[in-house]
């Protein structure tokens, strides 16, 4: 009977030392859902992935994944997860093919040869397949290893960002094959830095010294943030402006979009009031739609104060 | 975890190992280097006088001078007396085993012809295999012999004291007859290099896929950890046996070492030996958090295997606690399945006494590394 949440953890908690890395998360993640990950660095993110597919125990907390209880049935999570590392982690002093080869035997993968030359020819590193891996340029790597976590047919992909380093037009090849596999009803868990990639996920949380700050659709985050924003364009888009701004009542973050900068805040009115003037002095001041990296941003800020 | 063992998945791991070994050009040159270097550098050996050999007595004549014989011998300090035996089936056994040293035979009519003027012959049979642990105790005996008799020769007997000796003493050294050292060092430098050169290829074995990152991905897989400690083993017994080749090529051709036993016996004997190694290796790197640990504890193992196993020194010349160690070694027996497959002709029932321990520490390092195998990155 397939269980309607994929991962479905609560109060998970991870400490190394006295530091608490992730601190009583929940999350909830639908089958075939994409769930975008993201977070400043260091806040959590590859320690939580590695708890969900048994590499980390731990400290509190409990939860399934794909129906599995997250700290009884480690072995049978493996088996059907596909975890793509941060750091890439296949063998460099093996090749292509023979990296390939080694992780379907190990998952048992049915007509290995033909599963393994199908990736190959997939990739476009059929006529590579005989190369050390090492030899791979990043991006090449990146891209092989998202092809290695595929290969066994998992139901649920982590991907600790999958994309790192890797070019547009890959990238977006990337995106499109996740969003079909996830047509085919399989469940992914990404984690970025990217705000495109954020915007093609179905659902984002959003992950700060450990703590769960918000969750849910791009729509849901921006209004939940409940900011309002404001684009301000300058003749030169001085530095001068920014630190001007910043020091403007209701001003709460000031950031940069090329020659614009978008200034928000969460008292409306007042952000209004202290902006008014400028356009006195022939600036360009406009209301805009609050971005998702605004929200980030915002949502960073505000844990910061609260947790440092 | 539920999930059973699977050839397979061993199967994956052995292929990938005996990939990465091939590739890794250095360590193949090492394994093949380091035997041939060793066996040139240790031509020579180290002696030292080693003393309470274990020596049984066939006594077949029991008289007193026979008695004061033994006595003398015993009151060196060279040989400990380990009982008696009654018939020469049994006395070759026992050193065939390497149950005692020495076996000193006196003839029935020892007393008869010793009375009558004339010089009985009297057999000290020694396990020359190692010719320095025997060597000191075979250059005193004569003496020891005549300066026991000489105080029985009072009163009476007092015309039997002579300039000649007494005792026509004849030494049959076993074994290695004419003494010739590189046949006791040849085949215990094969145990040493084996223990050198496995120990460390697998200790940094399971160090190194954690340092490159590579463990993170073995983790995440359903490979088992039995799975992976075997995989990471058997590609290198065809490494170790390829060492064993070389040596006993080297043995044979080089040194004119002899060659009694059975090839197979021997290969199986190493077998044991070599698989027992690669497990203290990688019980070790699931004890050590870096490469350079790991290859750390491979030397503190290493040093007690040279010292305490017989190699360095006779092993009944050192003291009982470092011969307890000894005996823990794997090394310790092996090189006494060695010695007696290659030079004493031993078959299958004078190897088994020192095969099973070699089994049960092979046993032991397994269940210990499977306990210390860490299954997550905490
Ligand atoms: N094995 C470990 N021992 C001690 N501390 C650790 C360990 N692994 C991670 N940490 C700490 O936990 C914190 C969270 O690390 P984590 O790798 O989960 O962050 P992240 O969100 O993935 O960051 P990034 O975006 O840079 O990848 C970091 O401060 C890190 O130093
Ligand atoms: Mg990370």
């Amino acid at each position: 009977m397939p269980v309607e949440f994929a991962i479905d953890v609560q109060d998970i908690t991870k400490r190394f030392g006295d530091r608490t890395v992730v601190n009583r998360v929940a999350l909830q993640v639908r089958r075939g859902e994409i769930y975008g990950f993201l977070g400043p660095n260091g806040s959590g993110k590859t320690t939580f992935l590695r708890m969900l597919c048994g590499l980390l125990t731990p400290d509190a907390g409990s939860g399934t994944c794909l129906g599995f209880d997250l700290l009884r049935d480690s072995g049978q999570i493996k088996r059907r997860v596909g975890y793509m590392t941060q750091r890439f982690s296949y063998y460099e002093d093996l090749t292509l093919e023979e990296n390939l080869d080694f992780v379907a035997r190990i998952y048992g993968v049915p007509n290995r040869r033909a599963a393994v030359a199908d990736c190959l020819d997939k990739l476009g590193l059929r006529d590579r397949r005989r190369q050390l891996t090492g030899e791979l340029s990043g991006g090449w790597k990146q891209r092989l290893a998202l092809a290695a976590s595929l290969l066994h047919h998992p139901e649920l992909l982590l991907l600790d960002e999958p994309t790192a380093g890797v070019d547009p037009k890959a990238r977006r090849d990337f995106w499109d094959e996740v969003h079909q596999l996830a047509a085919a009803g399989i469940t992914v868990l990404v984690t970025t830095h990217y705000m495109d990639e954020a915007e093609r996920c179905h659902r984002l949380a959003y992950l700060a010294y450990g703590e769960l700050l918000a969750a849910g659709t791009a729509a849901e985050l921006v209004r939940g943030a409940g900011l309002a924003t404001w684009r301000v364009r300058g003749e030169t888009g001085s530095p001068a402006l920014g630190a001007r701004l910043r020091g403007l009542p209701g001003v709460e973050q000031v950031v940069p979009f090329g020659a614009v900068l978008h200034v928000s805040g969460s008292a409306a009115a007042l952000l209004e009031h202290s902006l008014a003037p400028l356009r006195v002095e022939g600036l360009a001041v406009e209301p805009a739609e609050t971005s998702l990296e605004d929200v980030f941003i915002h949502l960073m800020q505000r844990a910061k104060d609260n947790y440092r | 975890m539920s999930e059973r063992f699977s050839i397979a998945r061993l199967a994956a791991m052995v292929l990938k190992e005996f990939i990465q070994m091939r590739r890794d050009r250095l360590t193949f040159g090492m394994m093949v280097g380091i035997p041939l270097l060793q066996l040139i550098l240790f031509g020579f050996a180290i002696n030292s006088d080693p003393k309470h050999l274990p020596t049984v007595v066939q006594d077949n004549d029991r008289g007193v001078f026979a008695r004061d014989l033994v006595w003398g011998l015993k009151n060196s300090g060279y040989f400990e007396l380990r009982g008696s035996a009654t018939d020469n089936r049994q006395v070759r056994r026992l050193l065939d085993q390497g149950e005692c040293s020495f076996v000193l035979t006196i003839p029935a009519d020892f007393t008869r012809t010793l009375l009558r003027g004339e010089r009985p012959q009297v057999l000290l049979e020694a396990d020359a295999t190692d010719p320095a642990a025997t060597a000191n105790a075979v250059a005193a005996v004569n003496q020891l012999i005549e300066r026991a008799l000489e105080r029985d020769f009072t009163g009476p007997t007092r015309s039997l004291k002579r300039a000649a000796p007494a005792v026509d003493l004849r030494i049959h050294p076993l074994y290695n007859p004419e003494a010739v050292t590189q046949y006791n060092i040849v085949p215990g430098l094969m145990g040493v290099v084996l223990t050198m050169t496995l120990v460390i290829i697998t200790a940094v074995a399971l160090t190194r896929e954690r340092e490159r990152g590579t463990m993170e991905n073995l983790l995440a897989t359903p490979l088992r950890p039995v799975e992976v400690m075997l995989g990471k083993i058997v590609p290198y017994i065809l490494v170790g046996y390829v060492q064993v080749t070389l040596i006993l090529l080297a043995a044979k051709f080089l040194f004119d070492v002899p060659m009694r036993g059975s090839l197979v016996l021997l290969y199986t004997v190493s077998l044991l030996f070599i698989a027992a190694n690669l497990m203290v290796g990688v019980t070790f790197s699931t004890l050590a958090r870096t490469q350079l640990q790991a290859v750390q504890m491979a030397f503190f193992f290493f040093l007690p295997s040279i010292l305490l196993s017989g190699f360095m020194f006779p092993f009944r010349g050192m003291p009982v606690w470092a011969q307890w160690i000894g005996e823990a070694l794997p090394l310790t027996h092996f090189l006494r399945n060695i010695r007696g497959v290659l030079l004493k002709g031993n078959g299958w029932g004078e190897s088994l006494p020192h095969l099973w321990p070699v089994a049960l520490f092979l046993t032991v390092m397994l269940v210990l590394g499977l306990v210390r195998y860490r299954r997550t990155l905490d």
